[in-house]
This record gives C-alpha cells, sequence and structure tokens, in this order.
C-alpha cells in the first residue's frame, strides 16, 4: 500500500488553473452575503395573519421597510453551511492556541444544556417553579469552591475579563469598608494578559508593571524592592498574577508573592484562565489567592462559539466573600431561595440575571463526566501534551525558556533568525498544513511568541504528526524557502487578508450599491 | 476516561521522549506545602447515561415556560425560535471554533458577524454596531463608560430614566461606581421617563432611556434627544425586547446616539437569564470610542472581498490600561443565533412577528382591565404592560402558580422599594388564546 500521499506544494496552488464561473471551487462554495441574495419579502418564517385589531403603540408606529433581507428556510440552510465550512474548528484538527484552552467539546454537554427545565426557565419566574436551575447553581458552587478550596464563588461574570472585574470590585469594595480607600495601586506582571492592566484601570485603580525574570517568572528581587518596608497601612491595593503564568510556568515563589502582597495590605487576585493546569493538582486556595475567576470555557469545555459566550465564575477568599455580587443562590428550608437585593457590602450587581446558566450546565455536566479522577488525569495529560511537544520541537526550533512546562509550550522567533520569516509567516504556514495556528505575539516579554497549549484532547498519534508538520516547516524556514512562508496559506479559504486597510477605512456593515455610490462622489 | 485519548502505554513513551521519569516530575514548579496527595473530595468519574440521568431529575424540577400558560418579560422573552436556528450554531465549525483571529480560516464566523452588524445597524436605526455585547444590561453600562471616554472627562453626570429596568440601572451603577460618573437615578417609576428633560445640564454626558420601557411604555424619544443635543450631552437609548423594534420607530430616527439592548429575544431562548446577547450600535462619528468587537470588509492578497477583527487599537490586547474597555469576548454563538433568526425572519417576518407579539398583548391587557381588583396602568404598550393589583403582586403570582399560571414579574421583584401592587406582564406569539384565558379565569378566582 502506498502510505505517503501525492505531495503538495505551493506551486501546484499558484499553477494556471482554471477560473470558476460560479466562482466556487469544488467543496469550497462562494457566498454572497444576505444582503446580495435575500429580499425583504421573502420569509423563512410562517406565522399567522395578524387580526388587524386597532393598535396601542401610539404614535410612535415604525413606517416603512426596516431593509432586512429575508431567505427561505433551504436558502437559510445553505448559506449558513457554506459559512460554516470557512471556518477551522477544534472538531476538525489540532488548534494549539496557547492560553485559549482548544480542548474537546462533550455533546453530552449540549444535550443536557437543552433540557427544558434549564433552557426554557425564565430568570423571573416565581423561585418555587425553578428549582431544579437553581440547584444547578448549588452544585456547581461546590465544585467549584472544592476544587479550589476557596470558601465562596460569584457565579455572575459572564466571561474571564468580567470575572476579574468580579474580583477587583470586591478588593476594592473591601478595602473602602476598612477606610483603606488610599489603596489604589495594583501591580501586575509585564507578561499578564492585557485584560489585567485593562480590569485594574475600570476598577479605578493605578497599573504598576513588575519585570520578569530571565526564567520568564516574576523578577522577584524587583518585588521585594517595590514592597519591602512599605507595611501594611500603604497604597499596594494587590496583585493581578496570572498562574500558571502566560508563558506556560508555574510561578514557583507564589506563596512568598502571596505573603508580600498580604504584608503591604495587599489582595492577591489570580487569574484563572490557565487554572486547567492545576485542577485536581493543586487548590488555588493554598497559595494564598483571594480572588480567581475560573474560564469555564476553557478549563470546563464550554463551547468557545466563534467567540463566546463564556462565563467567568470567581472564587473568592474570606477576606473577600462578604463583598460577593447579587444574585446568589441560597439553600432554605424550603429549597433554593435567591438574594437578588445588595446589602451594604455586597459590591451590587454585574449583569441582569443570574450570569451564564447555559454555561452552567455544560460545565457541571464536564465535570461530573471526568470526576476527581478524570479531572486530575485531564490535567497531567495537559501538561504532558505540551511537554511531549516542546520536547519533541527543541532541537529546531526555540523554548523561550529551559526546563520543563506547564500546559502549554512557548517558543521564540530566535530559530528564524536570518531566514527573513516571521513568527506571522510561520502560523500562516501552519494553516496551509492543515493546523491552526498556535497564539503568536502573545506574551509580549518573549520576541515573536509562538504560544502551543494541545490540551489533553490530543491523541499521541494526533501530536506525532503536528510535531513532524511543525519540524519540516522549521527546516524549511532555515532552508531558505521564505518565499513560500511569505504566499502562505495558499490552500485556505482565504489568502491573507489586508488588516491595515480594515482599519484604516472602516468598513463596518454592508451598504446598498446605490447609497456606496452616492458616497464615492 | 472517555474524553482522554492517551493510554498509559503511549504516557510512558512520551515521558520517555521529555526525559522524566513520572509525571511528578512536571509539577516540581509546585511548591511543596500546595502539592495535592490523592484526589480531592468530590465524586468520580461517570457514565454518560448517568450524567444524563442526574441533569434530566434536576430539570424535572423546573416548569419550563413552555410547559404552562406563561408571562413574564421584564428582559427575557419567550419566544418561538426555528429547528434551523439551533441545528445551525451546533455545527462544528461555528460551536468549536475560537474568536475568529486568524481570518484566512474564519471567513463564516467573521462574514455572520458582519451580517449580525448590518442588521442590528438596521433594526436599531444607526450607522454601525459592534459584535456583541454580553447582555443588554453590560451593554448599557459600558455605553454610559463610553460616554464619558467621548466627553473627555469634562463631564461628569449621567441620567438614568424611572423606566430603565432595574437590572441595567444597577450593573451600570456598579461600573460606573469606580470611574467618578455620578449616576443621576430616582429608582423605578412609572410614567415619568419625560421628568430626565428637566435634569439635562451642561455636566451631563449622557442620559440613559428605555423604550418601550420597564413598564412596556413606549417613551418619546425626540424631546429627550433635543434637549440632549442642545447641552452636548448623548442619548444612549435601550430596549430589552427586539422585536419591539420592528413595530415601533427606530431609536436611531428619533435621534439617539447609543443604542443599546438585549438580542436575547431573536434567536436565542430564556435560559434562566443567559447566554444572552448585548447589541451595541452607535453613530459613526463615535466608532472609534465604541467597546467590544468589530468586524469590518478587506480583501485577501488575491484581491478577493474578505473579513476581518479590526478597529483592534481599541482594544484591551494592543492599549492595556489604555483600552476602551476590558472586554475581551463577545456572544459569539448568541449573536450566530441571533443573525440567523433574523435572517429567516426578513422584513416581511419580523414585522408580522411584531404585529402578532403586539395583538397578543393587546387582546390579554383588554381581557385584564375587565377583572375586578385589576387595572392596565399603561397609555401604550408593545408586548408588556404593568397591571395595578389590588394586592401586593408577589401573592397574587404564588396563587396563580398553584393555579397553573405563571402570571408575570412582581416589580417588586426587580426593586423592592417600589409600589408592590405593580405586576408586569408580556404576552408573545407563543401565547395562545388558551393561554389567554387561562390567565383570566385565574386571575379572577386569585382576585375575587
Amino acid at each position: 500500500m502506498k502510505t505517503e500521499g501525492r505531495p503538495t506544494s505551493p506551486v501546484a496552488a499558484n499553477a494556471n488553473l482554471p477560473q470558476t464561473v460560479s466562482g466556487s471551487k469544488a467543496l469550497d462554495q462562494a457566498t454572497s452575503l444576505i444582503f446580495e441574495t435575500g429580499t425583504p419579502r421573502r420569509t423563512g418564517v410562517d406565522l399567522p395573519e395578524p387580526k388587524g385589531r386597532k393598535s396601542r403603540l401610539g404614535s410612535h408606529a415604525r413606517e416603512g421597510e426596516i431593509g432586512l433581507p429575508g431567505l427561505s428556510e433551504p436558502e437559510t440552510m445553505r448559506h449558513y453551511v457554506r459559512l460554516s465550512q470557512k471556518n477551522y474548528a477544534i472538531d476538525l484538527g489540532v488548534y494549539p492556541l496557547g492560553s485559549c484552552t482548544m480542548k474537546h467539546n462533550p455533546r453530552l454537554n449540549e444535550k443536557v444544556a437543552r433540557m427544558p427545565g434549564f433552557a426554557d426557565v425564565h430568570p423571573l419566574q416565581p423561585v418555587q417553579t425553578a428549582q431544579g436551575a437553581l440547584e444547578v447553581l448549588s452544585v456547581l458552587s461546590h465544585w467549584l469552591m472544592t476544587l479550589c478550596n476557596m470558601p465562596a464563588v460569584a457565579l455572575t461574570p459572564k466571561a474571564g475579563a468580567h470575572g476579574e472585574l468580579c474580583g477587583m470590585m470586591a478588593i476594592r469594595a473591601r478595602l473602602d469598608k476598612d477606610g483603606q480607600s488610599h489603596k489604589r495601586r495594583v501591580l501586575v506582571p509585564e507578561s499578564a494578559h492585557g485584560t489585567n492592566p485593562a480590569t485594574a484601570v475600570q476598577c479605578g485603580f493605578s497599573v504598576d508593571e513588575i519585570p520578569a525574570n530571565d526564567k520568564g517568572r516574576v523578577d522577584m528581587d524587583a518585588l521585594r524592592t517595590k514592597l519591602e518596608g512599605l507595611g501594611a497601612d500603604s497604597d499596594i491595593a494587590g496583585i493581578m498574577l496570572t498562574n500558571p503564568n502566560t508563558c506556560g510556568l508555574f510561578e514557583n515563589d507564589i506563596i512568598e508573592i502571596a505573603e508580600l502582597i498580604h504584608a503591604a495590605g495587599g489582595y492577591f487576585y489570580c487569574d484563572g484562565a490557565n487554572f486547567n493546569a492545576l485542577v485536581g493538582r493543586v487548590r488555588p486556595g493554598d497559595l494564598g489567592v483571594d480572588a480567581m475567576h475560573i474560564n469555564l470555557h476553557k478549563t470546563f469545555s464550554t463551547p468557545h462559539g466563534g467567540g463566546g459566550p463564556g462565563s467567568g465564575p470567581t472564587v473568592l477568599s474570606d477576606a473577600l466573600k462578604d463583598h460577593a455580587p447579587v444574585p446568589y443562590v441560597v439553600a432554605g428550608k424550603d429549597g433554593f431561595d435567591l438574594v437578588e437585593h445588595a446589602d451594604e457590602n455586597s459590591f451590587g450587581r454585574m449583569c441582569a440575571f443570574h450570569g451564564n446558566m447555559g454555561m452552567y450546565t455544560r460545565a457541571l455536566s464536564y465535570m461530573m463526566s471526568h470526576g476527581s479522577d478524570g479531572l486530575k488525569q485531564a490535567t497531567e495529560d495537559a501538561v504532558l501534551n505540551a511537554n511531549y511537544i516542546q520536547a519533541s520541537l527543541s532541537d529546531v526550533m526555540t523554548p523561550a525558556f529551559g526546563g520543563t512546562c506547564m500546559h502549554e509550550a512557548l517558543f521564540d522567533d530566535r530559530f528564524l533568525k536570518d531566514t527573513g520569516v516571521e513568527t506571522l509567516d510561520f502560523a500562516k504556514a501552519m494553516i496551509d498544513e492543515g493546523y491552526h495556528p498556535m497564539t503568536m505575539y502573545f506574551p509580549l516579554v518573549v520576541h515573536g511568541a509562538m504560544l502551543i497549549e494541545p490540551t489533553e484532547s490530543e491523541s499521541k498519534g494526533e501530536l506525532d504528526r503536528f510535531i513532524l508538520s511543525m519540524r519540516s516547516l522549521a527546516q524549511r524556514a532555515k532552508a531558505g524557502e521564505v518565499e513560500s512562508f511569505k504566499q502562505a496559506p495558499v490552500y485556505a479559504p482565504k489568502r491573507r487578508l489586508d488588516e491595515t486597510q480594515a482599519a484604516r477605512k472602516p468598513v463596518l456593515r454592508w451598504t446598498p450599491p446605490s447609497e456606496t455610490a452616492e458616497a464615492a462622489e | 476516561m472517555r474524553y482522554l485519548p492517551l493510554n498509559n502505554n503511549d504516557r510512558a513513551q512520551m515521558l520517555d521522549v521529555i526525559g522524566v521519569d513520572n509525571i511528578d516530575a512536571l509539577f516540581e514548579d509546585v511548591p511543596k506545602s500546595a502539592r495535592l496527595k490523592g484526589l480531592i473530595d468530590l465524586p468520580k468519574h461517570q457514565s454518560e447515561q448517568a450524567v444524563e440521568r442526574f441533569f434530566q431529575r434536576l430539570s424535572n424540577k423546573s416548569t419550563p415556560a413552555g410547559s404552562v400558560p406563561f408571562f413574564c418579560g421584564a428582559g427575557a422573552y419567550k419566544h418561538h425560535i426555528p429547528a434551523t436556528v439551533d441545528h445551525l450554531i451546533q455545527r462544528s465549525e461555528f460551536l468549536t471554533a475560537y474568536t475568529p483571529y486568524q481570518p484566512e480560516v474564519s471567513q463564516g464566523t467573521l462574514q455572520a458577524l458582519f451580517e449580525f452588524q448590518t442588521q442590528v445597524a438596521l433594526l436599531t436605526g444607526m450607522e454601525v454596531a459592534n459584535a456583541s455585547m454580553y447582555d443588554g444590561s453590560t451593554a448599557c453600562a459600558e455605553a454610559v463608560v463610553m460616554a464619558h471616554r467621548v466627553a473627555r472627562g469634562k463631564k461628569s453626570k449621567a441620567i438614568l430614566a424611572s423606566g430603565l429596568h432595574p437590572h441595567y440601572a444597577a450593573a451600570t451603577q456598579t461600573l460606573a461606581s469606580t470611574l467618578n460618573i455620578q449616576i443621576d437615578s430616582q429608582g423605578a417609576q412609572i410614567g415619568v421617563d419625560a421628568d430626565v428633560i428637566d435634569r439635562i445640564d451642561n455636566d451631563t454626558a449622557c442620559v440613559v432611556v428605555q423604550s418601550p420601557n420597564v413598564f412596556g411604555e413606549i417613551v418619546d424619544l425626540r424631546p429627550i434627544a433635543e434637549k440632549a443635543h442642545a447641552h452636548k450631552a448623548l442619548l444612549i437609548a435601550v430596549f430589552t425586547e427586539p422585536v419591539a423594534l420592528a413595530a415601533i420607530e427606530s431609536p436611531g430616527a428619533q435621534g439617539a446616539d447609543i443604542v443599546v439592548g438585549e438580542g436575547q429575544g431573536l434567536g436565542v431562548g430564556l435560559a434562566f437569564g443567559g447566554p444572552h446577547v448585548g447589541l451595541f450600535a452607535c453613530r459613526q462619528k463615535l466608532v472609534r470610542q465604541m467597546p467590544g468587537r468589530v468586524c469590518g470588509e478587506t480583501v485577501d492578497a488575491n484581491g478577493e472581498r474578505g473579513f476581518v477583527l479590526t478597529l483592534s487599537t481599541r482594544e484591551q490586547h494592543i492599549r492595556r490600561e489604555k483600552a476602551t474597555s476590558n472586554i475581551c469576548t463577545n456572544s459569539g454563538l448568541c449573536c450566530l443565533a441571533f443573525t440567523i433568526h433574523m435572517s429567516l425572519l426578513g422584513d416581511a417576518g419580523i414585522q408580522r412577528l411584531a404585529a402578532l407579539n403586539h395583538e397578543k398583548a393587546c387582546e390579554l391587557a383588554d381581557l385584564i382591565d375587565g377583572v375586578d381588583g385589576a387595572s392596565v396602568e399603561n397609555e401604550t404598550f408593545f408586548n408588556e404592560f404593568t397591571v395595578r393589583l389590588n394586592r401586593p403582586a408577589a401573592e397574587v403570582v404564588d396563587a396563580m402558580v398553584k393555579k397553573g399560571v405563571i402570571a408575570g414579574v412582581p416589580l417588586s421583584r426587580l426593586a423592592p422599594e417600589a409600589d408592590p401592587n405593580l405586576l408586569l406582564v408580556c404576552a408573545t406569539e407563543t401565547s395562545s388564546d388558551e393561554d389567554i384565558a387561562a390567565f383570566e379565569t385565574a386571575l379572577k378566582e386569585v382576585l375575587s
């Protein structure tokens, strides 16, 4: 049996292939915009004719067409199926986006989330008719608090950054309650995700950056210099630290960091984006953490959905728990109840209703399926897979730091030096190999960063094929094939897109051709 | 464990390649005192069947909206969702994709976002829209913060109208509390939205008005916009029911500068309050102050039309502490559901859907007005309105639950200081004639 397959190369794609009249290329179907195919009078929904009774809209009725195109059901189906086929997806192949945790999304979780006792329950229907939904909140809280060894959790934050806001607002509320309103400085490592400084500022804090050392961790000398001798009455409100950090490394001085911050009268906000490297092996509560958000869409596999919805429940320490936002669920003698109105300690409400219930059911289903043993195994496999990739590529690529990593392997672009190939080109060439690129140019502390997170969902065979591709690309770059990298991708539904033009002259919506012509005149 | 492909043989081989003896060696950076021994005290792994049974048992403990005559609105609305919508959003390529940061392999998500932004702009009567926010309430809060950015710190006040959903007001208050934004709010009161006109002054950065408001009343935005603009303040128009915008004059046509609201009513289920989808639209001239992701049109290296996320210089991953917002996600799959439902409806469909909603609400309102001890407070409404009862609404709702009817939301549930006798009632195209009759019968029995 022939196993090598027919070689493909960019030359073949650039050859003088025939143009099709349709614009489609076999399975790659051309897609027009709904505004180009639909018409306002067509509809894919059959609704009964209104009886035409007297309106009670007053003088505010909308007149004329809105301009929304309609499609019949088969046209709708075809439009979105065609669009879907232009997306890469976890279900299609390796999606090694560092810090994003693209793991398998079990379909059981989709099924339970759609059960009518959760999916078709109104957030304000009487609590005695929503007991099953409230029980999910309660059970999920128990799992999250137990995994973290923390005494409280606020479920409502709707994404990771919203969870950061929750934790930092709780810290601010506590400081204000203690008459410590002068504490407004927050330390943030320079390797932090951009949401951390943005969140601190949104909470009215100032940001003070702390440098990294040559091992990719917090520079403890710099930190001690900043904090030593300040005392509990200092202006330090706290620290926002990701652990494992954005370089994929465990902050081995984390307990001392927590002690230094607490001695300066500050609180320890841990960005839990990478909690998936710890679940079942390390509990944040044992590290001195005061608040940490958990990305249910990363660690507990609620689907990323092309950019959300996420969910960012935030665990809180004893010092902060009284300041948690409303609403939250409590167990009473007649079943579960909701506390929906803030007392004088709570920092208030973050959103309408109870957070992202649809993510709670999915995450809990994921956790219960794994159990305490499976969650620990998943963590270990994720760390094992990342280290396997790092070890298998370290002779042809350049790991940013020495030693083993946690759940993601960070490379810099030293191995591309003098090749003319940049991290961006390397990423685009991965697309042609059939892989989604790794996270690129993040974290900022590493030049031309390439952050690879395979997750526990990849088999050894899949990893071996991925490693083979990556080695081949690294060797091609070094062999001087810069031009093919600059052209990449050539096999994707689109070639490289002009992002500069998009930003300089933003076209953010479709406009009828006649109006476009008028605007140009 | 069914989700984990590695077996022990694989693991041993991989440890060998890494050059360590066992998995513990990869966790050596963890301080000794924090290394867990053994398993955490939680149940072990379970079969798919066992987990499904657990959730089925819990699901059975709630009363789904579709199983009884159901009349709750107040920010979340029960509508029929075509089967096509749920099928399409579960396609692997949409469901299991990340944010479209690599546009060459994300054109599906990106084009859907571009179409979504256009639909939202048309529906709200605005020039541009972003790729969605967490929900309506957080969109409202972000709009207020945006208005203060536009005012460059020269104006401190944000005026909230008394008909703004109390949860929206609270979420806005929370976000504003740390940013030196003075929130001028007088709590939830019926029929006095126009009072904001007298409160607008030169220190006002924005005025926030919901229409239809939380009581269901449709508010004339024009005089408010006029006064706001005379004082160089922005009018932020809010809605909680997107279907209403097909029936009433768009906020953009009435002079709003920013329009925010909840999109759940189209394509997205109740889900006990989330995930939902926040809609955010504004005038073209304000676009660089707009928070959240935005998708734009461009061309690829072959000159073909394509789409990318753009204007990212506003965002946290570039601007860090100078970003317009800390938001780093949208409500991707929910905005996909919204745009698919909207594509199915089209102009004709959504206008008819709106007309049906309004008729059902009118029928219900007429019947309630005929019940002793109950009266409809509204002069105008779309598909929800406020009923004044002769006793606390929470008691009436509980008594009606016992008769198999979920009657609505007591205003006191949203605002404890508000009049306890007010009940917010909503009817949609899903309310059958039998449901409406059951409401009337149960209400008569409870009030008699």
